[in-house]
């Protein structure tokens, strides 16, 4: 190995164990932050998106009772442990089950959440486009009326009206 | 005494409405026309009875007979007068009565008209809407009945029945548990009725539409006859809807007037086929095509009355509104699904009859707009149905219930909001039957350079969010779009008739009240759509605890705590008032007071907000928190909501102009109005 390399070698090292200690030190302040310094907006814009069992269709971060206000010490405890959001509804997903989502999320049966309303809506496409395409073709049974059909006597009497007018 | 009134008052209509059915299908059978003038006579003999029986109801919630177990648990001593009479349907049994009370009221009305011309509809109109309305009897009568009492029972226990058990004892109560606080809002009183009224009021067009379908009536007599019906439902559905929109901004306490929560979603389904339904009848009318497909949509929409009523009622949907749960929720699948499949065989019965000759022949033409507009409609009633329907499905499956919440709504629904809004502008400068490419691009051209001003303005302004600058074109495109027709139709008839403006607007309005009548409505559409965009994009937040004196900001305002005063109320309540003062800009702009109600017999609190609002915006506090003994520190949630106001101004625009379109038409004038041929403007009556 070359000494260039070598130094090279060296630098990368030294630069992933700071990046790797001032990365950690991040993650330690961030366990060390006051639960009392995360605002209220920080919990909220979390809580939004979040449900309890008991109060169904109510988001958590408008709900008065004292179930929701417990659930939502719980996100700042999280905030201030150093959690993020992602991590957070994770947890309540696992204490609580799915129902603490805002939306299921895609897995398993969910995926017909997702899937039936755009399939049903492209079937209504389909539906439309045949029905245009059967309106746009003429009728094979509507021949054309051909002026031979008619008796002299009503031609003549169909011009007589025409000349009225 | 009065409770047995009542009671007998129901238990006759509901056995009047048994015999009608039967009276009207033997009199069909028999060729016996007095039997089907019998039938009408039971019809409108309900409307009193039920009148009777809800005076009665009114008379015990109003004298607090707390004997009654219905008047025991929504009104007590403390509710004042015009509460305890809204009462009425503030609990199910009682709102099940009520809904009774305006079918009858409906169906007595439609058997007043002259039935000369189509007195072949009548005994199948009669069953319709009896069927109906004995099923709602039914459920009241054996299910939840609002006249039974409250009896002791040997073992100590209450238990409610109309007749005395075994052995039990009348059980007297000195006060009630009250009405829910959340319904005690002037909102609330109205919004209730108006969503009824729509809902039976859909009952109508059903019955004829089955009518016409038992009788074999291809023609579209039936629609005719039904037009205003549907415009008074929609009316009244439209009108409910947007009143419960404002009562949830004003007490539910979020900041917002739509949580898309299943019982405001169940209420939007009827709306959401109605309104297709509105806009298919047009094709019917005009071309005689989409027979089918207008009484799928009837079928649909009818359904879609039972079903909302099923949610708000059976409690199977828990929710802020599903404030009343019982075990109604199979009699109430049973019906739909009998409905459902009575009504669905009967139209493939006449499938073969109701086909039409007529085509469509461009696909630009109005028809085939107004028919992308139902799949658009549809679409969005898709997103909807599933939504609210997922949860059980996902329970019963898997054990599990999930949620599903605004962003599932917001996100799915959002494209095909604006497609409508984007076929609103276009739909009214295509022709029926025929147009091109060229003659539609030729009255497209100018409202769309004219709208593109409007987002080119915001974005000079500072807005940078393009879903809102593509709304606020979309907008936009649809007013000019609308103010141009209108325009052109009031010049060229200023001009021929040689009127003033401000008259040759008004008599265009009435010559052609639904074409006109229309496009207030598509107006109101495009203020509640800014209004919409305004509060959905744009609305900002911010939540703090403050000491007295001190202030929190948000957007342009700054709002400072003042005091706070914690009191009790002559009709229990304990009330928390905060006063805050608001400033714009550091300019004072008054004094707001957000408050917290706790009610001491329901045990539940209520929060409402203090509100300051402006054509602009609207500053919304609300107080969620405070310190009950030193009262000097508070916690306040506040909002900034731009543009909301225009959401409930064209709600207001939006009901007129459906007035404007289900008013009767008064006498016509024969000439016509001439305007210029460049554009495909059409002055016919629909």
């Amino acid at each position: 190995m070359s000494a260039r390399l070598r130094l090279f070698s060296w630098i990368v090292v030294w630069i992933t164990f700071f990046l790797t200690i001032l990365g950690s030190s991040e993650i330690a302040l961030a366990q060390t932050r006051d639960p009392n310094s995360i605002s209220d907006d920080e919990v909220n814009a979390i809580a939004k998106y979040l449900y309890c069992p008991v109060c169904e269709n109510v988001p958590l971060d408008v709900c008065g009772t004292q179930a929701c206000e417990q659930w939502r010490q719980v996100v700042r405890q999280k905030l201030a442990e150093g959690w993020n959001e992602a991590q957070i509804r994770q947890y309540f997903a696992e204490q609580y089950g799915d129902r603490a989502l805002a939306t299921p999320p895609p897995r398993g049966i969910n995926w017909l959440m997702y899937i039936v309303p755009p399939v049903a809506i492209l079937l209504g496409v389909w539906m439309l486009v045949q029905a245009f395409r059967s309106w746009k073709r003429p009728p094979a049974t509507a021949a054309p009326l051909q002026p031979e059909s008619l008796s002299p006597e009503v031609l003549k009497r169909i011009e007589e009206e025409l000349r009225q007018r | 005494m009065i409770t047995d009134l009542g009671y007998g008052a129901l238990a006759l209509t509901f056995f009047l409405a048994i015999y009608g059915v039967v009276a009207a299908v033997w009199g069909v059978r028999k060729r016996r026309p007095d039997w089907i003038d019998s039938a009408r006579n039971a019809m409108l003999l309900t409307f009193p009875l039920l009148t009777l029986s809800c005076l009665s109801l009114i008379y015990l919630l109003v004298n607090g007979h707390y004997e009654v177990e219905y008047v025991a648990s929504v009104t007590s001593n403390s509710m004042p007068l015009y509460l305890r009479i809204t009462a009425l349907w503030g609990g199910q049994a009682g709102s099940l009565l009520f809904w009774s009370w305006l079918m009858s009221a409906f169906a007595s009305a439609v058997t007043l008209r002259n039935w000369q011309r189509d007195r072949e509809f009548l005994p199948w109109v009669i069953v319709v809407s009896l069927i109906t309305l004995g099923f709602f009897l039914g459920l009241t009568l054996f299910v939840e009945n609002p006249f039974d009492r409250l009896w002791l029972l040997p073992s100590g226990i209450a238990v409610k029945s109309f007749f005395a058990p075994e052995m039990a004892i009348p059980y007297y109560q000195s006060d009630g548990k009250g009405l829910n606080p959340l319904l005690r809002h002037p909102g609330m009183i109205i919004h209730p009725p108006m969503l009824y009224l729509g809902f039976v009021s859909f009952v109508i067009p059903f019955a004829f539409a089955i009518a016409a379908l038992i009788t074999n009536r291809s023609d579209d007599r039936w629609i005719q006859i039904t037009r205003r019906w549907s415009l008074v439902a929609w009316l009244f559905l439209s009108l409910g809807l947007i009143l419960g929109g404002r009562w949830a901004y004003d007490v539910l306490g979020w900041g917002g007037y739509w949580g898309w929560d299943p019982v405001e979603i169940a209420a939007f389904m009827p709306w959401l086929s109605g309104t297709a339904f509105l806009h298919s009848v047009m094709i019917q009318e005009k071309r005689g095509m989409l027979k089918h497909w207008n009484m799928i949509l009837i079928i649909l929409t009818y359904n879609l009355v039972i079903f909302g009523t099923f949610l708000t009622r059976s409690g199977v949907l828990s929710s802020v509104h599903a404030f009343a749960q019982s075990a109604i929720g199979p009699l109430f699948f049973t019906y739909i699904g009998a409905s459902f499949v009575v009504s669905l065989s009967l139209l493939l019965q006449r499938w073969q009859d109701l086909k039409s000759d007529l085509h469509m022949t461009s696909l630009l033409s109005r028809e085939a707009l107004f028919l992308l507009n139902n799949l658009l409609f549809m679409g969005i009633l898709v997103i909807c149905f599933w939504g609210v329907i997922f949860p059980l499905i996902s329970e019963v499956v898997t054990g599990q219930k999930v949620t599903v919440g605004p962003p599932f709504y917001e996100r799915a629904t959002a494209p095909l909001f604006a497609g409508l809004l984007l076929l609103m502008g276009i739909a009214p400068l295509a022709a029926w039957r025929h147009s091109t490419v060229q003659t539609l691009g030729k009255a497209v051209w100018k409202p769309t350079v004219v709208s593109v001003a409007v987002p080119l303005i915001a974005l000079i302004g500072g807005v940078r969010n393009w879903a809102a600058l593509f709304g606020f074109w979309l907008a936009a495109f649809v007013a000019c779009v609308t103010l141009y027709e209108y325009g052109r139709a009031v010049l060229a008839r200023a001009r021929s008739r040689d009127e003033q403006l401000l008259v040759a607007f008004w008599n265009l309005a009435g010559r052609n009240r639904r074409r006109y009548g229309g496009y207030i409505i598509h107006l109101g559409v495009v203020l509640m759509a800014i209004g919409i965009i305004g509060i959905e994009l744009f609305q900002k937040e911010t939540q703090g605890t403050l000491a007295q004196g001190e202030e929190l900001r948000l957007g342009p305002y700054t709002m400072r705590f003042e005091s706070l005063a914690v009191f009790d109320t002559a009709d229990g309540r304990n009330v928390a008032r905060a006063v805050v003062s608001v400033y714009k800009n550091g300019r004072f702009l008054g004094e707001l007071y957000p408050r917290r109600d706790y009610y001491y017999e329901s045990q539940q609190p209520m929060t409402i907000p203090g509100l300051r609002s402006t054509i602009e915006d609207d500053f919304y506090v609300l107080l969620v928190d405070w310190q009950p003994i030193s009262s000097e520190g508070a916690t306040f949630k506040v909002y900034h909501n731009p543009l909301v106001n225009w959401l409930w101004l064209g709600g207001l625009v939006f009901i007129i102009g459906t007035m404007v379109a289900a008013w009767p038409e008064g006498e016509k004038s024969a000439a016509t109005v001439r305007v210029g041929r460049r554009t495909p403007l059409v002055t016919r009556t629909p």
